[in-house]
Order: C-alpha cells, then structure tokens, then sequence
C-alpha cells in the first residue's frame, strides 16, 4: 500500500498576526524584567519576539545547526586567540614534540604545536574549533539546498536569499583564513595555491600578489594580515549579516510547508516562548555536545605531522579543507591552456577553473531567484513553501548544479579516489574532464523525471484514492483493488499548489505603437517561460475528481480492473 | 727504464706482460668488485649456486635463465643484492600478474633463499649490498637527528608518499605505497636501489647517517598516539567527508527527532 503523503503535525495553529496573544511566560521574570522594562522597553521588544511562533521541520533546525556552529567557533576561537601569534618571524623549535626539536619554524607555527602540546586542553579546543568550522560551512550549504529546493527564497524573501550568499561566500573566506594560520606545510601549499589563482588574474595579478603578500610569496606579513582578516574583518561583517538575516527572518515570518489549516496568511507551530525556545535551546545544547565529541574523538588538521611549511617541500594528498575542494578539483582536471598576448602571460588554465568558477557560482546563486521570477512571470508573495516536486525544472536544475559541483569535487580527491579505490589517475582525470559537462544533464533529466511521476502518482491519488492493499475476486472470477479515499488533509495538501501557466509572448507597445507602462512580455522569455513548465502534470480540477470519485463508487468497476 | 725497453722485444715479454695484465686487472677487480665478491669462497660460491637453482625456478621466465631480462621483465645485472632482499621479502617478486606495478604481498621465501638469490643476482654485476643493521639502525640517534630526518622525509620523499607516509597516487594507475609497517631494512634498501617509479637515492645524495635518521623519523612518527581516530590519515579529503556524515548527517537525525516531538505539557 502506498504511503500516504506526509501531511504535518497535530500542533496549535497560531495566528501570528493576531495581536491579543498574551505573551504570559513573560510574568515570570517579573523582577529583572521590570527593571530591564523600565530602562529599555524589554515587553514591548519581547513580547513582539515571542510571540512568533515557528513551524516544525527538521529541515529549518538546519539554519539553527548553522548559528550554532558560528557560537561554537566564537567561543573556540577567542581561547585559540590567548595564545596564538600570528607571526612568520623564524625561531628554532625548543618545546615539547621531540619530533619538531631544533627545526628552524615560523612563530606563528610554533605556537600552534604549543597549544596542542603545551597548552591544558588546547589540542581540544583546536580540534573543535576545526570541526565547527566544517560543520558550519556544511550545514550553511545543506542549509541553503533545503532553501533553494522548497523555493523559500522566493518574493518577499530575496533579499534575504542574497545576504545567506553574502555569509556562505564570506564564510569560505573566513574558513580559509583560519587554516593558513598555523603557516604548517599543507596550509602553506593552500596559500601556494591562492598564490597561483591571484597571480592568474589578468595583466594585474602579479602586482596584486605583491600588495597582498607584502612582496614576493611567502613573504613576511602574510599571516599577521591573514590573522587580521580571520578574526576581525570576516567575523565583524559575519555577525553583522546574521544580525541581518535573523531580522529579516522574523521580519517576513518563517514559511512553512504546505498542509491543512496552513495557509500563506498564517504560520502554525509552535510560539517560540517557551516550546520553540526550549527546543532551540536544547538544540544548542546537542550542537556543541555533538562538536565536542567530534573534537575529543577525531584527528583534525594533525599540523605536527604536517611539519613547518616550506616552499621547497610538498606532500602527496595535499588537499584544502572540503568547501575550496571544487576549485582545486577544477583546477586539476583544467587542459593545459595558457597564451602569451603582447608580452604578457594569460594562464586560463589557472583563471578559468580557479576565479572564473568561484564567480560564477556565487553569481548564478545571486540572480538565481530573479531569473526565476522572471520566467515564471510570478510576482505574488509566497509563504507556503514548495514540495521540490511541484516545481520540477527548479529541482532539476538544483540537483543538476549538485552533480556539476560533486564531480568538481570528486576530481579535488582524484589521487585518493585513486590509491584507495586503485584506479589511474589519468583515467579519473580524463573521466572527470567530461563529466562535468554530461553528469549535470543526466541528473537533470532524470531528477526532471521523477519529479513528474511524483505528480502523477499525486494526480493518481487525488482521483482514485490510495490502494488498500486488497485484492477482491468478484463472482466472475475477476481480481480488482478496492481504493480507499484519501483524508481531506492529504487532499488538500496534494492538491494546495498553484497551477502555473507560461507567460505568452505580448508585444510591448499597444495598437497605436505607444509602448506599454509594463513593457511587453520578449518572445525569448516566453520561450524559457515555456521550458521551465513544459510536461508538468496538471493537477486534477475539481470537477475531474469529483467525476471520479462517483466512477469510484461502483463497486464493479470493470474500467479499473482491467487497468490494474 | 734503460732495462725495460732492451727487453722489450724480448721472446717472453708478450706472454709476461699478458700474464702482469691479467693479474692487475684481477687484482683491481678483487678491489674494487662488492663484499659479496671479495670472500669468494667455497661457502658463497655455494650460495650462488643455489641462488642460480632457485632463480632459474622461480624467476628465469621473465628475467632470463642468468638474469639477463626478457620482454617479461628487465635485467637484473648490477641491481644488486639489496634489490633483491627489497623485491622478494617485500613480496613484490615474484611477479604475480603484469600490471602497472608489482604489488607489495606475502613473501613465501625462507631468508636463506632471499640471501641465496640476492648472492647469485649480486655476482652478475657490483651493485649495492645488503645493510648490515647498525647502518639503517645504529640507535644512537638523538631527538634533533630525528627531528632533522623528519625535514629530510619531507624534503625528499613526501611528495610522493605523503606527509607521514601515507602512500600517494602516481600517474598511469601507479603508486607510492604506505610507508607504515615498512621493515627499516626495506626502508634503506628502497632508498638505495629506487624501485620502478621510486628514484634511487645514493650514499651521495643522502649519506647513510642521514639515512638512518628518516628511517627512525618514520618509527617515531608512526609510534606517536593520536587525539582520536585519525579517518584513514588522508587529511582533508576524510575530514571532510567525516564532517558531513557525522556532523550535518548526526545532526539531521537529532533534528528529525527533536521537530517530531511535540509539546506534550501544553
Ligand atoms: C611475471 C614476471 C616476473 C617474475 C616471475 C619475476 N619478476 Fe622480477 N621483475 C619483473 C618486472 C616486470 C620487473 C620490473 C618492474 C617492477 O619492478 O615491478 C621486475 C623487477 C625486478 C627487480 C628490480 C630491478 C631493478 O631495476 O631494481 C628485481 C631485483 C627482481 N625483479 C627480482 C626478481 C626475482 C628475484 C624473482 C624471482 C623470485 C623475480 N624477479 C620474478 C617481472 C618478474
Ligand atoms: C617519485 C616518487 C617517490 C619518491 C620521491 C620516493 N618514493 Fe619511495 N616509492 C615510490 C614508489 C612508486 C614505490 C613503489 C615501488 C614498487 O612497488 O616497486 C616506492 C616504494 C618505497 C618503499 C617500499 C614500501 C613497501 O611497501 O615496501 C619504501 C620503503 C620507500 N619507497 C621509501 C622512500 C623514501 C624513504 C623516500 C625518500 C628518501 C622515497 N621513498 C621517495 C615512489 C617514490
Ligand atoms: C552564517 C550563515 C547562516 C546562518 C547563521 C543562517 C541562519 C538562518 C536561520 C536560523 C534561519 C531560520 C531557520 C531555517 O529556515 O533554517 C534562516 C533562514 C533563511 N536563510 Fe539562512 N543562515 C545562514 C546562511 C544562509 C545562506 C548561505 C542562505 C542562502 C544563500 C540563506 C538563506 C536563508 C533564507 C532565504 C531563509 C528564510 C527561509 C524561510 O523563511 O523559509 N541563509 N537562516
């Protein structure tokens, strides 16, 4: 028997916009409370605050794994500040890993070995603060596909889609930062790397390496100026777009998914006082829980084994922290390419895969929700989330983006793929090169496709019914399944959405030849609008089912029993 | 001088003069030629005989009946001894199958026959010798040696057998293996005979002290604890990994836990 489409929760409807819910959690914190009122108006702030209520998902306590992580990696990173020293002054190892004794070494590297060897707890708090950085880039980037797949960054929230691009874009750049620090061999080769894809950069990238690195690489001021950026610079303007993001959150209202008794003027969950509060406060709790675990019982970043960085020496496996993988997998299955115009050396096999493609990712996310707008045609507020089946181009093209970045990053590990699965190198690198061009259409086409039986099978169930799983044998010997009907929960939550139809082509100046106040619609973007709903599947109108279902109640239904 | 060149033509200088030829260049052949060599025995000669039997069984099909190469496999005149102690303890050879490189697995020789094979491939040519221990583990090595072997692993070799000697892919489906668990015998003879891909790192480039000091760095580093489980010792590629499953994959379940739980005191 097939399963019945989820429909969501038992919990209180809430009206948020209804403003007499009493705010009565707050007469308990009479004391402070008054006194904070008096001097701030906390009640009006607070009982503005909880009164939101948030819908359940597990899917949206992914941007709370994200905030989390942020509050880990602050708290982590001010006691790594206590002793770190952010400088590439050159010392002769004294401390206490025998393995290191008597090495000429970078201060900066130094201090690093002495908090994980010197330091009380220090190669824990190290280990966390590396897993939280992980942790935060990863569930910032699960965070932002659960976004993209249920067109939550549709009108009215936009805006607040680009500030979540501005954070992850900045949050690769803070990740980056913080792993150059210690100056070890593998993060120096990172640096190396940076190096390369700055100097690549047209005509100006030799002078801009110059400025950046104080002179030619290594230099002598990298890591004070990195430490500046990793923590001041970033985390001052991180903190300042969350406070954005959050606001903008409350401001528009969380969405929800689509069900019964949830509608796009309202929002069902729980109030965030006291239920939503506890359970995100708990959450924290199970965040950082989960984080000092990972620190007390996984190597990360082993810098000792790396050695002092170098620039003579390089080691196998040398690979940057997961979220620059793609750029190095890139830049590794990257043809040999490079012209020499007027005296001047263009290294596209540098440039292309290295800037081009972090620009163009983080371009195409930007626009990605006015493109869309755009095609669609659509400029209604949305507040009900999409099921990623009923807008099957946008999660085609979603998954299709995943693959693309999965085969980059696949080629960023192909010497591993290659010593752990024994394949050759040549041969992932030749199969990567092409893969990234055919597996994104692949993934596109068939996800395309699933999308459309999912809405078939929805149709199917709008019109007939669920299978009860029960085969009956009439008195001629014929063999049907009874259907049963569908709740009108799932009804309605199968059959919610909005039909779209693609917008026409309309010339942009009326019978006289005096042009619209709207502007016409091109013939281009009625054609994409074309493409983007081709093959969706109609949802049944009303009177089809209602056709159905008395076709349904004949218990005889020869038509059926033929068809199943 | 007067005296020579009067007998120069004498009836027995050619004969004289081939036998003096003879005997310096036996003489600087016994110099010259290794250890192995120089006590030619009966006891070695011995050896080398039955190390040719041995041979001819186990090996003469791809590198010919007197080591001499086939399309199957190269010559092996002038490898060495320590060639052969590192390709057959390490049971590389014999050669199970052609691929791109013989693969390290067990070795079913007794030491006696590995000395015996090395004796015979060691008289085809000179080449280097197998160590006696006190050379690739004189154990007198303090912490600033080590420590400066460990500069000299990452100088010259970990670029093809990672950091701490992780292993590392080489192009065309080759490899430089894992070098843990690796007998310090087979660590010097590697450097000193550069097996396929491996380049041959002579007493002139890396004398035997220095040597010795990479050989104990890799003991050292891969005797040290680690602060949890190391992931397979790959770096980033399964941290990364490790952080997703665990972290984001963890997490998720918790949180599928946590929004499926409603408020039940309400
Ligand atoms: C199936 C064919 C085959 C057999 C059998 C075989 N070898 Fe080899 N051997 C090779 C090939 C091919 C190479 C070169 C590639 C390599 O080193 O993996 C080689 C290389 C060697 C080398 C290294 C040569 C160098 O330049 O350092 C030695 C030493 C050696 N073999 C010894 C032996 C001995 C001793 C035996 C018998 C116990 C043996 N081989 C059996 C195919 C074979
Ligand atoms: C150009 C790359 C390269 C460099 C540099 C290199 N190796 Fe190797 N090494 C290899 C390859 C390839 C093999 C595998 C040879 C084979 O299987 O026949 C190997 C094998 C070995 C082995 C044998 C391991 C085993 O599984 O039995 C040891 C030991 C070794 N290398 C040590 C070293 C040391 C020490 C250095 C530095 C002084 C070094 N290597 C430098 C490529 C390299
Ligand atoms: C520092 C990084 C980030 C933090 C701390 C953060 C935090 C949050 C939180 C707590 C929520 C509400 C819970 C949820 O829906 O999951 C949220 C919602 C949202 N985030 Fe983020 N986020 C970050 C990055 C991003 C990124 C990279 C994007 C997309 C590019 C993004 C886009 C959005 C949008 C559009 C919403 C509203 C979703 C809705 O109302 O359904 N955020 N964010």
């Amino acid at each position: 028997m097939a399963k019945p489409a989820k429909i969501t929760s038992s919990s209180p409807v809430l009206e948020t916009r209804r403003p007499d819910v009493e705010a009565d959690g707050l007469a308990r914190f009479a004391g402070v409370g008054s006194f904070l009122d008096d001097r701030v108006g906390l009640a009006k702030i607070a009982r503005f605050g909880l009164r939101k209520v948030f819908p359940d998902h597990w899917s949206f306590l992914l941007g709370e794994i994200v905030l989390y992580s942020f509050i880990v990696l602050l708290i982590t990173g001010v006691f790594l500040t206590i002793w770190f020293r952010p400088s590439m002054m050159e010392l002769e190892y004294e401390g206490t890993y025998q393995l290191m004794r008597g090495l000429p070494m970078s201060e900066a590297y130094a201090s690093t070995l002495a908090i994980s060897f010197d330091v009380r707890g220090g190669l824990l708090v190290r280990q966390i603060h590396h897993w939280a950085a992980i942790l935060f880039i990863a569930a910032m980037t699960a965070h932002m596909l659960r976004v993209f797949f249920t067109g939550a960054f549709r009108k009215p929230r936009e805006l607040n889609w680009l500030v979540g691009v501005g954070l992850l874009s900045l949050s690769l750049i803070a990740g980056f930062s913080g792993y150059s620090l210690p100056d070890d061999l593998l993060s120096g080769t990172g640096l190396r790397f940076v190096d390369g894809l700055i100097r690549s950069i047209p005509i100006v990238g030799t002078w801009l390496e110059f400025f950046i690195f104080n002179g030619e690489f290594p230099g002598d001021a990298l890591i004070a100026r990195l430490y500046m950026v990793h923590i001041l610079l970033v985390p001052g303007i991180l903190l300042a777009l969350i406070g954005a993001h959050l606001t903008m959150l409350v401001y528009h209202k969380h969405t929800q998914f689509p069900g019964p008794g949830r509608t796009e003027s309202n929002v069902v969950g729980y109030p965030l006082f006291p239920v939503y509060m506890a359970k995100a406060g708990g959450f924290f709790f199970v965040v950082f829980g989960v984080l000092i675990l990972m620190g007390a019982t996984m190597q990360i970043n082993p810098v000792w084994a790396y050695g002092p960085y170098n620039p003579a020496q390089v080691t196998a496996g040398s690979q940057p922290d997961w979220y620059m993988g793609w750029v190095e997998g890139a830049i590794r299955i990257m043809p040999n390419w490079e012209s020499h115009i007027l005296g001047t050396t263009w290294s596209w096999n540098v440039f292309l895969p290295g800037v081009g493609l972090m620009g163009l990712l983080f371009t195409a996310l930007g626009v990605y929700p006015f493109v869309e707008a755009w095609i669609t045609g659509d400029k209604s507020e949305h507040h009900l989330l999409d099921r990623p089946r009923n807008a099957p181009t946008r999660t085609a093209l979603g998954v299709a983006g995943m693959t693309c970045y999965g085969m980059f990053w696949l080629a960023g590990g192909n010497d591993i793929l290659a010593t752990q699965f024994h394949l050759s190198l040549n041969a992932i690198t030749y199969f990567m090169r092409v893969a990234v061009f055919v597996a994104p259409v692949i993934a596109f086409i068939v996800t395309k496709r699933i999308c459309l039986a999912l809405q078939r099978s929805d149709r199917e169930r709008l019109l007939h019914g669920s299978e009860s799983g029960i085969i009956e044998r009439s008195p001629e010997g014929r063999y049907s399944e009874a259907h049963v009907p569908i709740s009108h929960g799932e009804a309605w939550t199968l059959s919610q959405h909005k039909q779209y139809s693609p917008v026409e082509a309309t010339p942009g100046v009326d019978a006289n030849g005096v042009p619209l106040p709207g502007g016409g619609v091109s013939r281009r973007r009625a054609l994409w609008s074309r493409r983007f709903f081709r093959h969706d599947i109609p949802k049944p109108t009303r009177a089809e089912i209602e056709e159905a279902h008395s076709h349904d109640s004949h218990a005889d239904d020869d038509v059926k029993a033929l068809e199943h | 001088m007067r005296f020579l060149s009067s007998r120069r033509r004498s009836r027995a200088a050619k004969p004289l003069l081939l036998a003096f030829a003879l005997f310096v260049t036996g003489a600087l052949y016994a110099g010259f030629a290794p250890a192995t060599q120089v006590s030619a025995d009966a006891g070695t000669s011995a050896l080398v005989a039955e190390g040719k039997a041995l041979f001819q069984v186990s090996c003469s099909s791809c590198h010919g009946l007197n080591g001499e190469g086939t399309t199957q496999g190269p010559s092996l005149v002038g490898v060495g001894a320590a060639a052969v102690d590192f390709q057959v303890a390490t049971g590389r050879m014999p050669m199970a199958h052609p691929g791109a490189q013989a693969p390290r697995k067990q070795n079913t020789f007794t030491e006696h026959e590995i000395a015996a094979m090395a004796a015979f491939v060691a008289a085809l040519g000179p080449g280097p010798a197998i160590p006696e221990p006190p050379v690739y583990a004189p154990g007198n090595l303090d912490e600033r040696a080590i420590a400066r072997g460990g500069e000299l692993f990452r100088t010259n070799c970990s670029a093809c057998h990672n950091f701490e000697g992780g292993g590392g892919a080489l192009p065309n489906g080759k490899y430089a293996p894992s070098l843990r668990g690796v007998e310090p015998i087979h660590i010097y003879e590697a450097m000193r005979t550069g097996p396929q891909q491996m380049p041959v790192f002579s007493a002139g480039a890396i004398p035997d002290a220095e040597a010795a000091a990479i050989i104990a760095y890799l003991e050292e580093l891969h005797a040290q604890p680690s602060p949890g489980f190391t992931l397979g010792g790959l770096g980033p590629v399964s941290e990364g990994f490790f952080g997703w499953i665990i972290g984001v994959g963890g997490l998720c379940l918790i949180a599928t836990w946590i929004a499926s739980r409603g408020a039940r005191a309400r």
